[in-house]
């Protein structure tokens, strides 16, 4: 009885399971190589999170999936005016959500709002910040209910009952940086007239003292990092003002002294450069001509969001909105594919959208996006024909896969590289950092144990950036077949020691204290560092230790500069050096190695604001030289791709940002796999191409009416 | 009975507390946070970020608000400075928050999505642990020091000393590449469960061999064993009514934490076969560190090895008439 009980009780929940789960498999199965951490285009950035977004949403534009020159996508045509600062977008009519509802440029509008409100945190907000007032919009205080502003349209006055006991209040001007307000903050004559002008008075006979903000005045004597201080005070100027509340609320201490507030957006929202001309027509005014501007629109972070569903959400979930209008059956989303099926940690199932305008060229019906982690396993299912496309190949078996035709690896937009903390010394002597980067061996790095055929860099950029002449640092050079790269590494080498002895150490000079290679948990990692180590051991005579810390404790000594040399690593977000050289600009966000350098700064600047697309490129150059000339970082090589993709796979082409965009999708027919298969090098080992035929998919007729067209 | 099961309550509510509050203070005071990444984010929006999830709070205010059963913030109960329109909240009423990794899903969806497929997944793995483990157990010990013996306790040996990735790969290699009776990875049929329930189990499967061997040895050698047989019962009969019970006790003290460990330690098999139970969870959120999700998974496994040790108590007195509950 108890046995039988019990041998139920589990059953049950095995069925259930199973009995939940069973799919048939989707017309394409691709491994995305992680669990997505959303389906908020404004609340991710990451690799597999592109690819859902690119099936769930579409931009003004979309990108081609070979060359990734932009193609209309919501917006049907697009113009941008003379000095290259407004760009005008035709939304096309027929546009619709998932739901059938029409989407226009007001939609468009809304969801970059969201975008850039400062309460909706989004990650990849800085996207949009190129458009006029968007950065400031961002970047004013945030909306809680604590948070009051008055605005004359140059200043504002914000004032805040953050601590129970007072309110403080600053004064800001609209479109100034923050950092330019720590360093110069309003007198406190300014913030008192402020006060005096909009109560209506002469002079101002408030209750509250003011004084220096002690955080900033902190920082204009120089005493801590201007980033570190503006996490702790971002939203106060140089002087508040403060008034004891003495237990009244916020609302009771300043009735008849301070003017009710107005609403934030209201108040800020009409000084971004964003416009609604008219349904099917967004307008948009750049701060800088920003040749890249019309590739960030077919970028995800400005995908639209579907406003009703989430207004909806929030009125009847008031709670748990943020995880209700996202659900599989609640979302509305308007790109080429729509979602049926999630579950975390599995897989993500798309079906074909209906309301898409270009659903005549979308041929999968179906595809599921794993998220496999696991090198075996997802090789394992793609040569079962589990999977047609997967993301990553394990190391130990790229020697094995490169022959084949279905693993062709191609450089893209990423650099490996490290960071060095320039005022540690002796890595704050430029000709040491110059001395390190000599004596590295790249080659063996590529060679001997990334494997798949990666370039060894000396610049930061990668050099595959379209009419970008990318300034090397400076050293011996090297044959495009590496035939002389023993020879070039021995004379760079020469180089380095000189370079030491000149800063003052080795033989007959001072001993070179002990160094630390910081990487994070991961044998790659490693195995690179012990590389470095072995080359400054054995070439300069340098003592360097290896430093191990698991990922999140890693990212946080990159943050505070806590190391000697970290390894690091950039993925372009567009094809443009600015991606790159912007890292690295004075008060970078990402900077992480204390570099400064004014003339470094001027010439980003300038490149910023220059219309003239040559010369902007040559300032970049300009900078990025600086750069390789003050070295505070070591360039190492440039990322390729690794992608094992079904042969019969169409649609599907290694491009310079690995980005794929799954609309273009299609299974080619026998014919034209071989067509493809004889323009490809010889040489290659055929691999199995599995397709409908194979009788693995469900049948494909929106591929065949394609053809017969 | 009664007053045993209150007993359990009453601690258990004391252990849960104090897991809790440990693993709560613990887990911040690891250096890292939930929003960090490779880019940088403006420090604004990372201020908005840290006061979305409530991150910008003093920390006692924080683990209040975790615990529960009222809602600190805004939407808290009016004496609380709030609008009241949510006053209840924590764990206390049930809700483990909103995951920071998963910003889609709150910590409750998690579990709820991937208990019952680890539960299906330990079911194979215990079942066929427990099936094979007692009869290779109870036949090693009734052919005590022959071959039999001899071959079924290299057998355990192995199992417990070979990790469960190596018997993993080796099944994957003889059933799917070689034989190619199941499928490689994934889940949907209960075709999928067989491998890695295998795999799963085996250490299981062997050490209750040995428990089993240890056990069965000991009752055998018992006076009240001796009586059954001379009182001329078929041996069959002396074994299943006599020495079993006895004789599995070790077992069934072991299957509690073999049961939590089965349900929630699987991270390495559930990866190798693709399987999103919870197993990967309790690795991943404390790397990732996913603060709620990781505190999801800690007081489900409180809460499971907690009451699986009250089911093994219980599961002694009807085993065994000599233990009473009132003297545990």
């Amino acid at each position: 009885m108890l046995a039988s009980l019990v041998v139920l009780g589990i059953l049950f929940p095995v069925l259930r399971v199973l009995g939940a789960a069973r799919l048939e498999r989707a017309d394409l199965v691709i491994n995305n190589g992680a669990e997505v951490s959303s389906l908020d285009p404004a609340a991710v950035s990451g690799v597999p999170e592109g690819r859902v977004m690119y099936s769930l949403y579409e931009g003004l534009t979309v990108r081609h999936p070979k060359t990734l020159e932009p193609l209309p996508g919501m917006a049907r045509a697009w113009e941008v005016s003379e000095d290259r600062l407004t760009w005008t977008f035709q939304l096309r009519e027929e546009a619709r959500w998932s739901n059938g509802d029409a989407l226009g440029a007001e939609d468009f509008a809304w969801s970059w709002k969201r975008l850039l409100l400062p309460e909706t945190a989004a990650t990849y907000g800085y996207q949009l910040w190129y458009i006029e007032g968007a950065k400031d919009f961002t970047q004013t205080p945030s909306n809680t209910p604590q948070d009051r502003w008055w605005f004359d349209g140059e200043r504002y006055l914000h004032w805040s009952a953050e601590r129970p006991e007072s309110l403080r209040a600053g004064l800001h001007r609209f479109g100034q940086p923050w950092r330019k307000l720590v360093h110069e903050p309003g007198s406190r004559e300014e913030l008192m007239q402020a006060l005096a002008a909009q109560l209506g008075r002469a002079e101002l006979q408030g209750p509250g003292v003011a004084r220096r903000n002690p955080a900033l005045f902190e920082a204009q004597a120089g005493a801590q990092e201007p980033a570190a201080l503006l996490s702790k005070d971002p939203y106060f100027g140089g002087w508040l003002l403060e008034l004891p509340l003495a237990g009244r609320s916020l609302a009771e201490a300043t009735r008849g002294w301070l003017p009710e507030p107005e609403a934030r957006e209201e108040l800020f929202w009409p000084r971004v450069g964003i416009q609604v001309k008219d349904a099917h027509t967004l307008q948009v005014k750049l701060n800088a001509p920003t040749p890249f501007f019309i590739e960030l629109v077919s970028f995800y972070p400005t995908f639209p969001v579907h406003r009703a569903t989430l207004e909806r959400a929030r009125r009847e979930y008031p709670s748990t909105w943020q995880v209700e209008w996202i659900k599989t059956g609640t979302i509305v989303t308007n790109g080429p594919y729509v979602i049926t099926e999630r579950r975390i940690n599995d897989r993500i199932r798309v079906r074909k959208n209906k309301h898409y305008w270009d659903r005549d060229n979308v041929a999968m019906e179906s595809i599921d996006l794993l998220a496999l982690e696991h090198y075996g396993t997802m090789l394992n299912l793609y040569l079962t024909g589990g999977a047609d496309w997967i993301d990553k190949c394990g190391p130990n078996l790229i020697p094995r896969m490169l022959p084949r035709e279905d693993f062709t690896p191609v450089p893209y937009l990423g650099t490996y590289f490290y960071r060095i903390n320039v005022h540690k010394p002796p890595l704050d002597d430029k000709r040491v950092r110059r001395a390190l980067a000599l004596s590295i061996d790249r080659l063996a790095v590529c060679q001997k144990i990334t494997k798949k055929g990666e370039l060894p860099n000396w610049a930061l950029c990668p050099d595959n950036l379209p009419g970008y002449q990318r300034p090397d640092m400076p050293h011996a050079p090297v044959d495009a077949d590496y035939g002389n790269y023993a020879a070039a590494l021995a004379s760079d080498r020469e180089e380095a020691r000189g370079l030491l002895r000149e800063a003052g150490y080795g033989p007959g000079g001072k001993p070179f204290p002990p160094i630390e290679i910081l990487y994070n948990t991961s044998e790659v990692h490693r195995d690179i560092a012990e590389v470095l180590a072995d080359d400054w051991r054995n070439e300069l005579g340098i003592d360097a230790k290896l430093l191990n810390q698991e990922w999140k404790v890693y990212l946080a000594s990159q943050r505070s500069v806590d190391f000697d040399l970290a390894r690091s690593a950039w993925i372009g977000d567009y094809a443009d050096p600015n991606t790159f050289v912007d890292l690295f600009v004075s008060d970078g966000n990402n900077n992480r190695t204390g570099w400064a350098n004014a003339d470094y700064d001027a010439l980003v600047e300038a490149a910023r604001v220059e219309p003239d697309k040559l010369q902007r490129l040559d300032y970049l150059a300009q900078a990025e030289a600086i750069l390789m000339d003050e070295l505070p970082v070591l360039p190492i090589y440039t990322y390729v791709t690794q992608n094992l993709v079904n042969p019969r796979l169409g649609g599907f082409h290694e491009n310079l940002q690995d980005d794929h965009f799954p609309k273009f999708f299609y299974w080619m027919s026998d014919a034209e796999l071989e067509a493809k298969r004889a323009a490809q090098a010889p040489g290659q080992l055929p691999a199995e191409a599995p397709g409908p035929s194979a009788g693995l998919y469900s049948p494909n007729q929106q591929r065949a009416q394609q053809e017969a067209h | 009975m009664l007053r045993f099961l209150l007993r359990r309550l009453g601690l258990f509510a004391l252990t849960l507390l104090a897991v809790i509050s440990v693993s709560f203070f613990l887990m911040r005071s690891v250096r890292g946070g939930p929003f960090s990444s490779e880019r940088s984010l403006d420090v604004v929006v990372e201020r908005n970020l840290e006061a979305r999830y409530h991150l910008d709070w003093p920390l006692w205010k924080q683990y209040l608000q975790y615990v529960g059963p009222v809602n600190m913030d805004e939407r808290g109960p009016v004496w609380l400075g709030g609008d009241g329109t949510d006053a209840l909240g924590g764990v206390l009423v049930g809700d483990l928050g909103p995951s920071f990794k998963y910003k889609d899903f709150t910590v409750n969806d998690i579990i709820a999505q991937s208990l019952p497929l680890s539960v299906a997944l330990g079911s194979v793995a215990l079942g066929w642990a427990i099936l094979l483990g007692l009869s290779t157990g109870i036949a090693s010990a009734l052919h005590r020091g022959t071959r039999i013996d001899l071959g079924l306790r290299l057998l355990a040996t192995a199992g417990i000393a070979l990790p469960n990735f190596v018997i993993a790969a080796i099944l994957i290699l003889v059933f799917v590449f070689a034989l190619d009776w199941f499928p490689v990875a994934g889940w949907g049929t209960p075709a999928h469960l067989i491998l890695p329930g295998l795999a799963l189990g085996a250490p299981f499967a062997a050490y209750i061999s040995r428990l089993t061997r240890t056990g069965m040895l000991e009752v055998l050698s018992e006076d009240y064993i001796r009586t059954a047989h001379a009182k001329g019962l078929h041996p069959r009969t002396v074994l299943l009514r006599h020495a079993i019970g006895g004789g599995i006790l070790p077992v069934i003290t072991y299957l509690g934490p073999a049961t939590a460990g089965v349900l929630t330690g699987s991270l390495v098999i559930e990866r190798i076969f693709n399987i999103p139970g919870t197993g990967s969870h309790f690795i991943n959120s404390a790397l990732n560190r996913d603060y709620t999700l990781a505190m999801g998974v800690t007081i489900l496994y409180t809460v499971l090895v907690y009451s699986l040790n009250t089911l093994v108590d219980l599961a002694y007195t009807l085993i065994d008439p000599r233990i009473q509950l009132e003297d545990s």
